[in-house]
């Protein structure tokens, strides 16, 4: 057996920023072959435990090893319909990679050793997308007669959907944008997950013959009582979480500086970065800070390197967040390749506002902080040091600490209970909301999650509206 | 979203205003005065926000009127009856509370009068007393002028050169409404739409008065669904999203010189595309 993880080949840091091509290729066959050989096949495989969504994890990567690529892409496909999608997107060394026995004991997230599960799912995945591999469907007589209204195409409502018509249920998604995909097509950037993927993976929905109405917002368009009036018998909430959160200091309404939300929209969604073919604009300047740590900070960083490189502005984009790197919530891999890219970070510095001139950015003020005691994240506080503050160039900057609840359904909704942050809540069981027969999923309930962990809970909801269908 | 009535409301010196009626089966028989939908022109297109003027629920069709200012509402104006837009969506934005005011007074500048004129008009409906102003740099430049004398007690127009009505702003007209009124104010409502400048001068010139002054914002937006960010806007020292919390908001409250800056961020790359498109 091979000790040594295989790596697929990324595109040369210095080639790949200068458009939104893919970063990281796929494993050639050899390599998803001999990273495949590396996994040891566990009695009792507790990478699955890991998985949100419970892919038998085990058996595809012997299916692989055994090239048979299609069966490897039928097992995944039996807990997950967008295998090429997760297999990019996933957090993996958060969730099976840091269950992998080659994982050491309270690592924060998985070793470098363990199995490298997400990009043979990416690889398998890919592989039944290029061939076209028919899915078995399950189609139940008894629930054809049934119709379920999906609201939102993101992770969650395609999953849900996915899910239920696979089984025969007449799924209608209603989407507000005018393209489908929710975050996968707003929020993620081509680099890291390409159009044609997302596109193909939702034709494979259409596929199962679930219909998408894009341009229709559920609370404004239509309400929720009008769906059931016009004969859906469920409804699943996918709503997403829609709004940015703001740090609340001086300067953030200054011009240029954006929320995450915003830059991202415009370049991935509207795609900004081949303006003014696309009519949507985005500003560009010298000093870009994007503050935060997450996977959002990293995606708006390296979209931004990118804008400054295809405008001949020579790359300057510094990441902002108040912890170490440690406590970063990125995905390694990301973190990895933003500094590959020439992204600088500077750590433990706490944004405490900004300053202008005619009206748009200048400068960022900040504070240095040093790490205290573990807060309730688990992760140890910032703490600001007294006379520390700094300032810093910054013509650009991007806010990405966080999202709220999208409230245009919530809002105008009032028996849909919501807590205090303005998330539905739901019966963890079923994942059904407080009005009878509407569930909901994702980032709408859970707060900010991953892909995977969004659609772990469609599935829940899907299968307990295929029991309330079937009662 | 097919257009299936077009016409030039006013075609002079390089100001164009455009209105359509588009089949929106999904809005029409929702819009209600001041709300706003979104619009998307061609697939590569910008989302930009535009008032709902009139509806008919019937037909499902609405009403758009739009001045070719930047280079999607001249997109916009390039596409003639039976063409189609390639997105709308909405209704979008809180609607104007309609209830008995008493005496109301509505500021029109500009496009913004089509903005007042559905407003203007359910005000009337409910039995209010509706003032109305409108304002135009020239006689030439006043739209709408006949449809809302028709939904207003009284009208008054202001030019800025003097060809039509009262010579001046429409805030000489507010000025002069207030002064010889009753005190305290027999005015229980001002409603504003028009250029930032004029909005917040309207505010600035009622706030003595003390009449409550709503103002209906058209800030940049992108998604309008509340999801970018893009549109906020400070009001009584709260940021605040034109598209969810909005469009209307106190007009006294409102930060006008941040609204002014932000509706400027992209004017070097309009000038860019809109050279591009005359090349």
């Amino acid at each position: 057996m091979k000790k040594v993880p295989i790596k697929p080949q990324d595109l040369d840091a210095q080639k790949r920023i200068v458009d939104f091509s893919e970063v990281v290729s796929r494993y050639t066959e050899k390599e998803a072959l001999e990273e495949a050989a590396r996994c040891i096949q566990c009695k009792n495989p507790v990478c699955i435990i890991g998985c949100p969504v419970g892919i038998d994890i085990k058996k595809f990567i012997a299916q692989i090893k055994d090239k048979d690529y299609k069966g490897a892409y039928l097992t995944i496909r039996e807990k997950n319909d967008f295998p090429s999608m997760c297999g990019r997107v996933c957090p993996a060394e958060y969730q099976c990679r840091k269950k992998c026995v080659f994982t050491k004991k309270d690592l924060p997230f998985a070793s470098e050793n363990a199995i490298n599960i997400h990009f043979l799912e990416r690889f398998a995945g890919d592989y039944g997308m290029e061939n076209n591999v028919n899915i078995p469907t399950q189609k139940n007589e008894k629930l054809s007669k049934f119709k379920v209204a999906v609201v939102g195409s993101g992770p969650a409502g395609l999953c849900c959907a996915g899910e239920l018509a696979r089984l025969g249920v007449k799924v209608v998604i209603f989407e507000s944008l005018h393209k489908t995909g929710g975050v996968l097509a707003y929020g993620i950037p081509p680099f890291r997950l390409p159009g044609d993927v997302l596109n193909a993976e939702i034709d494979c929905l259409a596929k199962l013959g679930v219909e998408i109405n894009t341009n229709v917002i559920i609370g404004k368009s239509k309400s929720l009582d009008e769906l059931f009036s016009e004969g859906y018998s469920c409804v699943f909430l996918g709503l997403g979480a829609g709004t940015p959160s703001f740090l609340k200091l001086e300067g953030e309404s200054l011009c240029n500086v954006y929320s995450a939300n915003e830059f991202l929209t415009r370049v991935n969604l509207m795609k900004a970065y081949e303006f003014p073919r696309f009519h949507t604009p985005i500003n560009i300047g010298k000093s870009i800070v994007v503050v935060g740590g997450g996977n959002t900070a990293m995606d708006a960083a390296r979209v931004a390197l990118r804008l400054q490189k295809i405008n001949n502005i020579p790359p300057n984009v510094s990441v902002f967040y108040r912890r170490t790197e440690k406590e970063m919530p990125a995905r390694r891999l990301e973190i990895e390749h933003a500094k590959e890219e020439g992204i600088k970070f500077r750590f433990l510095t706490q944004p405490v506002g900004f300053t202008g001139k005619e009206g748009c950015v200048e400068k960022i003020k900040c504070l240095q902080c040093k790490l205290g005691e573990p807060d309730a994240s688990g992760r140890r506080r910032p703490i600001p040091i007294e006379g520390s503050e700094f300032e810093s160039d910054c013509d650009i900057a991007v806010i990405a600490v966080g999202l709220g609840a999208n409230r245009v359904l919530t809002s105008v909704t009032p028996n849909l209970k919501v807590d205090k942050w303005g998330d539905v809540t739901v019966d963890s069981e079923t994942m059904e909301t407080s009005i009878k027969n509407v569930y909901a999923g994702g980032d709408i309930v859970g707060g900010e999650g991953t892909v995977i962990e969004a659609m772990g809970m469609a599935k829940k909801a899907a299968a307990a509206i295929i029991k309330r269908l079937l009662s | 979203m097919e257009i299936l009535e077009k016409s030039v409301l006013m075609d002079t010196g390089g100001t164009r205003v455009t209105k359509i009626v588009v089949r929106v089966p999904l809005v029409a028989p929702k819009a209600e005065p001041g709300q706003f939908v979104v619009v998307m022109v061609e697939e590569s297109g910008e989302r930009i926000p535009l008032t709902v003027v009139d509806t008919d629920k019937q037909k499902g069709t609405i009403t758009l009127i739009f001045q070719e200012l930047g280079f999607t509402t001249k997109l916009l104006g390039k596409l003639n009856t039976g063409d189609d837009i390639y997105a709308i969506a909405g209704p979008l934005g809180h609607a104007m509370e309609i209830k008995k005011y008493g005496k109301v007074i509505l500021v029109g500048g500009g496009v913004g009068i089509a903005e007042i004129y559905p407003v203007a008009r359910a005000l009337k409906n409910v039995g209010n007393h509706v003032t109305t102003i409108l304002g135009a740099r020239a006689k030439n430049l006043l739209i709408l002028e006949q449809e809302l004398k028709s939904v207003s007690d009284e009208l008054h127009v202001a030019t800025d050169d003097g060809s039509y009505g009262k010579k001046g702003f429409t805030t000489d007209i507010l000025k002069e409404l207030l002064t010889n009124d009753s005190k305290p104010s027999a005015y229980s409502l001002i409603y504003a739409v028009g250029p930032i400048p004029m909005m917040a001068k309207v505010s600035l010139t009622s706030k003595p008065y003390g009449v409550k002054t709503l103002v209906s914002l058209n800030a940049l937006m992108v998604d309008g669904t509340g999801m970018c960010g893009c549109c906020r806007v400070t009001v009584n020292k709260k940021v605040q999203f034109s598209c969810i919390d909005g469009p209307e908001f106190d007009g006294n409250l409102v930060n006008w010189e941040e609204l002014q800056n932000r509706s400027k961020i992209y004017c070097k790359k309009e000038d860019h595309i809109c050279r591009l498109e005359k090349t």
